[in-house]
């Protein structure tokens, strides 16, 4: 018998869970959406998908093995997800080698320039969709219309999101919009896909409700807001009274662009979010509320990624200040 | 149904023991009866080697304000007063008694008659309970007399019965219930009135549905006391906890139990109250339950202080081939044994076996900020955090985020999808950071 059994401190048990457990359950989160554009896009979503995340997982591959010199740890998923969540900024028909720049810009520039996973400010996918916004502004912008579903010569048109705010073209219907029937980056349509993705999400205890929740809340209350304020500036669909084309307004809001896939999947990611609920919350708010002013003032007709940049950014101060709940704090 | 607001964590409960009625277990051959087996000073020895003891017989006997009287477990000879490696690892002191027959102090009544003996004073109550040695029986092992005089100004008003029993595997308490139901209750009567109050209550969490039944059936509306169901959730058991859990008042940081009105008691500790005051008998046994999954016969077993864990385990069919880690507690607080030479002492609940495949850690990966460990802390503290401020040696920055408020209960580690050993570093920061406050308390006085 001797004595050799293990000596190591309380707790003598673990939960279980892991990196991966983490990381896979996002992954199945967001096969419906990856699905609807799949059906939307066709072989256009496949090879731009296909592209980002093995060239993701490539270059983390290569970036620990032969620079870092560390135990590369592709294994866990993570590049992975940051290969799908970059490919859903996407529009369908982006040239391969731009794919390519951005997932180095994601990979190289947003996670192993800083340590690797759990060490980068930012989200690494949004620091891709930045990157290529920036660097290649106008085949980042030209999306393909919906239904085109080649890689190469899909006839392009302007998404929901343009039409609202110049106020042409024939904006798709609240119930197509949901069901992902309209131009955009992959991750852009099937808000409803999305939002079951969320949901699992939520149900696996894989996020919590905090950010996605009031990041909804938020842009939907600002957007109904300046709906009302200047009914003639800002309606999506004509309803018959500036109070309905004002809860239309906002309803769009929460369904087009990248509002849900910001909302449960980028907003939320663990490295780059606060650490508190409290925290959270204000997090989301920034997020949702300079969402809804970039989309209404700025220059671009999507503000999320910029959004959530920004917040990403501000996410260490919130951590330094924002503490949790103390047990003992407040007498009840 | 009612559970404490913060945090927490839900463990699988694995009570592979709940149903296993008590068995009183074999007397050792020798005991080791360690001098500290509670919090504060060792008791002083008034036995001397070679001399004859009685089972009951005191030989120790308390030293100072915060301390316990320890009595022979076995009635025998001391062999001598040596060191002996306790739970922790250290050598502490400790008496050894060979065993001759077992020969008890005529004083004590032994036999199983129920009694309700009520017209005793507060003083004697709490005298009696001091002379029998009883000590919390849950884990800390704070002398029961000195938690039922709260210190001057400050005023009881309820009495809580620790019995949610919230670690895994352990059943200990909950058989303590369903066997002895009638004495706890008349033990946490003598309680409230040795402490002066006139409520109690009995908290049990929702798993024990038959002990929560039965206790129920023993109270009255006159006796005060209340029997109250608790949701399933660790650290209830946790002082602070139970107490927000029951009664919904949160104790304040560096605050004690009594600063709310409240204090606790673990519900082995009020049995041993009862037989202190009743019976006339002191502390010298006590329920331990040894278990693990792949123990060939785990149980709940009578055993007498002093008994090594070695013969704790074979009541329980001996250690299993594959044993890996062997826990003297529960799972989640319980202390890691080097060998099973340890001897039982007042607060061992419990001997776990977990088998190879379970004993290993895994590897330590980057933390992910996740913030699990965060959403987990009962005490509404950051793990993450102090687990790097320790490793950056931050010991101000440490105390400022409040880490002396860490009851240790493991929820942060437990939860790490990057199985960091958070409570590791914090056991270090907190031990660093104690002894700063200390030290800068001691220059004030100075
Ligand atoms: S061990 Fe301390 S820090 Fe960890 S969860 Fe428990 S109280 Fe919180
Ligand atoms: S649970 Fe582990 S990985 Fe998550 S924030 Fe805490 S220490 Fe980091």
């Amino acid at each position: 018998m001797g004595n050799k059994f293990f000596v190591s401190l309380a707790p003598h048990i673990h939960g279980g869970d892991s990196i991966e457990k983490k990381m896979y359950g996002v992954l199945i989160a967001l096969l419906p959406a990856l699905a609807v554009s799949v059906y939307v896009f066709g072989v256009g979503a496949l090879v731009v998908t296909g592209i980002s995340v093995l060239s993701c997982v490539l270059f983390e591959y290569v970036l620990q093995r032969f620079v870092l010199k560390v135990q590369p740890t592709v294994t866990d998923g993570s590049a992975i997800l940051t290969g799908l969540l970059l490919a859903f900024n996407l529009p369908s028909n982006l040239p391969f080698w731009i794919i390519l720049i951005g997932a180095m810009a994601a990979i190289g520039i947003g996670k192993m320039s800083f340590g690797g996973l759990g060490n980068n400010p930012f989200n690494p996918a949004i620091v891709g969709r930045v990157f290529l916004l920036i660097s290649f502004p106008s085949q980042m912008t030209t999306w393909p219309n919906a239904f085109e579903r080649s890689y190469v010569d899909a006839s392009t048109g302007a998404t929901p999101l343009d039409m609202v705010k110049n106020h042409f073209g024939d904006l798709p219907s609240f119930s197509e919009l949901l069901m992902g029937q309209s131009g955009g980056s992959l991750g852009e349509l099937g808000a409803l896909a999305l939002l079951l993705g969320g949901l699992f999400m939520l149900y696996r205890g894989i996020i919590t409700w905090h950010i996605p929740v009031v990041i909804l809340l938020t842009a939907f209350v600002s957007a109904f807001c300046f709906s009302l304020l200047a009914p003639e500036s800002f309606y999506a669909y004509q309803t018959g009274s500036s109070l309905g084309n004002a809860l239309a307004y906002a309803g769009f809001h929460l369904v087009s662009g990248g509002m849900m896939l910001g909302a449960f999947f980028m907003a939320t990611d663990y490295v780059t979010s606060p650490m508190t609920p409290r925290g959270q919350l204000l997090y989301a708010f920034g997020i949702g509320l300079i969402t809804i002013l970039i989309r209404v003032f700025g220059a671009y007709p999507e503000g999320m990624s910029f959004a959530i940049f920004l917040m990403n950014g501000v996410t260490p101060l919130i951590n330094t200040y924002i503490k949790p709940k103390r047990f003992g704090e407040v007498r009840k | 149904m009612k559970s404490f607001s913060i945090g927490g964590i839900h463990a699988p409960e694995n009570k592979l023991t709940a149903d296993k009625a008590t068995v009183t277990g074999a007397l050792p051959s020798q005991a080791v009866v360690l001098l500290n087996q509670h919090l504060g000073a060792p008791a002083t020895p008034v036995v001397a080697k070679g001399e004859t003891v009685k089972t009951g017989q005191i030989i120790a006997k308390a030293s100072g304000m915060i301390s316990a009287c320890i009595h022979a477990p076995v009635s025998g000879k001391v062999l001598k007063i040596d060191e002996c490696v306790d739970a922790s690892g250290y050598k502490k002191p400790a008496i050894y008694i060979v065993r001759e027959g077992d020969e008890w102090m005529e004083d004590i009544d032994r036999t199983d008659t129920f009694v309700d003996r009520f017209d005793w004073t507060p003083e004697q109550i709490r005298e009696k309970i001091a002379a029998a040695g009883i000590t919390g029986m849950g884990g800390a092992g704070f002398p029961t007399h000195v938690k039922l005089s709260p210190p001057p100004g400050k005023k009881a008003e309820v009495l809580i019965v620790n019995a949610v029993e919230c670690e895994p595997y352990l059943t200990a308490d909950h058989r303590l219930m369903l066997e002895k139901g009638r004495e706890i209750v008349m033990g946490l009567r003598l309680l409230m009135k040795g402490v002066g109050v006139t409520r109690g209550i009995i908290a049990i969490e929702n798993n024990k549905k038959d002990a929560i039944a039965y206790m129920k059936s023993l109270v009255s509306a006159d006796m005060g006391i209340e029997v109250v169901a608790l949701k399933v959730k660790y650290p209830q058991g946790g002082e602070k906890q139970l107490i927000d859990a029951a009664i919904g008042r949160q104790v304040p940081s560096g605050a004690l139990p009594v600063d709310v009105g409240a204090i606790v008691q673990n519900v082995a500790t009020v049995f041993a109250a009862y037989e202190a005051v009743q019976k006339n008998k002191p502390l010298i046994e006590r329920i331990i339950t040894v278990t693990g999954k792949t123990l060939s016969a785990p149980g709940n077993f009578w055993m007498r202080l002093g008994t090594s864990m070695q013969e704790v385990m074979d009541m329980a069919g001996g250690l299993p081939e594959d044993a890996g880690k062997i826990i003297g507690g529960g799972p989640m607080m319980g202390k890691p044994l080097v060998s099973l030479t340890v001897p039982m002492t007042k607060g061992s609940s419990g001997l776990l076996v977990l088998p190879n495949l379970e004993a290993p850690r895994k590897e330590i990966r980057n933390c992910i900020r996740c913030a699990k460990c965060v959403d987990a802390c009962p005490m509404g503290l950051e793990p993450y955090l102090f687990m790097t401020l320790t490793q950056h040696e931050e010991w101000d920055k440490l105390e400022k985020e409040r880490i002396m408020d860490c009851i240790e209960c493991g929820c942060c580690t437990f939860s790490c999808p990057s199985t960091r050993p958070l409570l590791d570093y914090l056991r270090i920061g907190k031990q660093k950071v104690g002894g700063i406050i200390r030290a800068r308390n001691q220059k004030k006085v100075g």
